[in-house]
């Protein structure tokens, strides 16, 4: 098959006009990404959904949910913040977005000493990731490499928002680049929407 | 960039609108936390509300409703196949909780 074959009119060349979907290619990567992370999270939480099922003595060890009720309305409302970050971007005020992309990554900073708070806290009890007082010590190995898991990720997110937030500030990247971000920080509020019945109040003590 | 043009022209208040919804939603699942119901039932009320909230944010806070259908499909498809094909093993979850009758 010649170059022209290729380029011009030849067996593959409905694979190659134009962008898949008609939608760029760096937000369409973003997609595919999300797609495998979603498999990523999917595997962690079917693991820990079988392994919770077949253990009999599984603990219950959540008397209180004021705070992860706080952490899910600080990431959902950052979600928010994110949005209209991304609609000051398109509209064209620069210091409005990067103004509500650092409150998002803000939220993001306290979503995660939120967390950090409640996994000392659980350490402090005697939770460790093979043991723990109440029951089965795959709780601790659960519990920690998922909502791990997704700390990491909201970590990642925080350190994207801050640096692509400055460099559109410098003109280095677009209000599309931003959009692209929220993508990626809308996810992340998404698995948390999941996390938090599966691992939280599934095991809230009564 | 996007082909998301509802997004560029609607206002905030459909993102308030949806933001006010997932938050509601979200205040249920607690609230279903603390009903006395079978743990099976909580899962499974837990799982629809978690599932229309990730709806929402989905079709909404990330634009997939207004962006190329193609593109709608190719995620929900992939997304939801690889969902359910991952279920492959709660035979053998409920195997081992059920006093293993089939490895004697």
């Amino acid at each position: 098959m010649s170059h022209a074959d290729l380029t011009i009119g030849g067996p593959t060349a409905g694979l190659t006009a134009g962008p898949a979907f008609s939608v760029p290619a760096k937000k369409l990567a973003m997609w595919l990404f999300i797609i495998a992370d979603t498999a990523t999270f999917a595997a962690c939480l079917v693991a820990y959904g079988f392994i919770r099922n077949a253990t009999p003595n599984w603990p219950r060890p959540f008397h209180n949910i004021t705070n992860v009720a706080l952490m899910t309305f600080i990431l959902v409302t950052s979600s928010l913040t994110m949005l209209l970050g991304i609609r000051a971007a398109k509209a064209g005020d620069k210091s409005g977005a990067l103004r509500w992309t650092f409150i998002t990554a803000a939220a993001g900073i306290i979503f995660a000493l939120l967390h950090i708070r409640e996994w000392l806290a659980l350490i402090g009890e005697g939770m460790t990731l093979f043991q723990n007082p109440w029951g089965t010590g795959l709780f601790g190995s659960a519990f920690f490499s998922i909502t791990g898991l997704h700390l990491t990720h909201v970590t990642a997110g925080v350190i994207a928002l801050i640096v692509v937030g400055i460099r559109y500030q410098r003109g280095r990247y677009k209000a599309d680049d931003l959009e692209i971000l929220g993508l990626y920080w809308h996810f992340v509020d998404i698995v948390w929407m999941f996390v938090v019945p599966l691992v939280y109040l599934l095991n809230l003590a009564h | 960039m996007t082909t998301a043009a509802e997004h560029k022209s609607s206002g905030i208040g459909k993102d308030l609108v949806v933001y006010l919804c997932i938050l509601a939603l979200a205040a249920f699942q607690f609230v279903i936390a603390y009903q006395n119901i079978d743990a099976s039932q909580m899962f499974v009320r837990m799982m629809i509300v978690a599932i229309v909230e990730a709806g929402l944010a989905l079709l909404f806070f990330m634009h997939l409703w207004a962006e190329n259908r193609g593109l709608l499909w190719f995620v929900v498809v992939f997304t939801v196949f690889v969902l359910l094909a991952m279920q492959y093993g709660w035979t053998d979850s409920f195997r081992l909780s059920g006093g293993v009758p089939w490895a004697k």
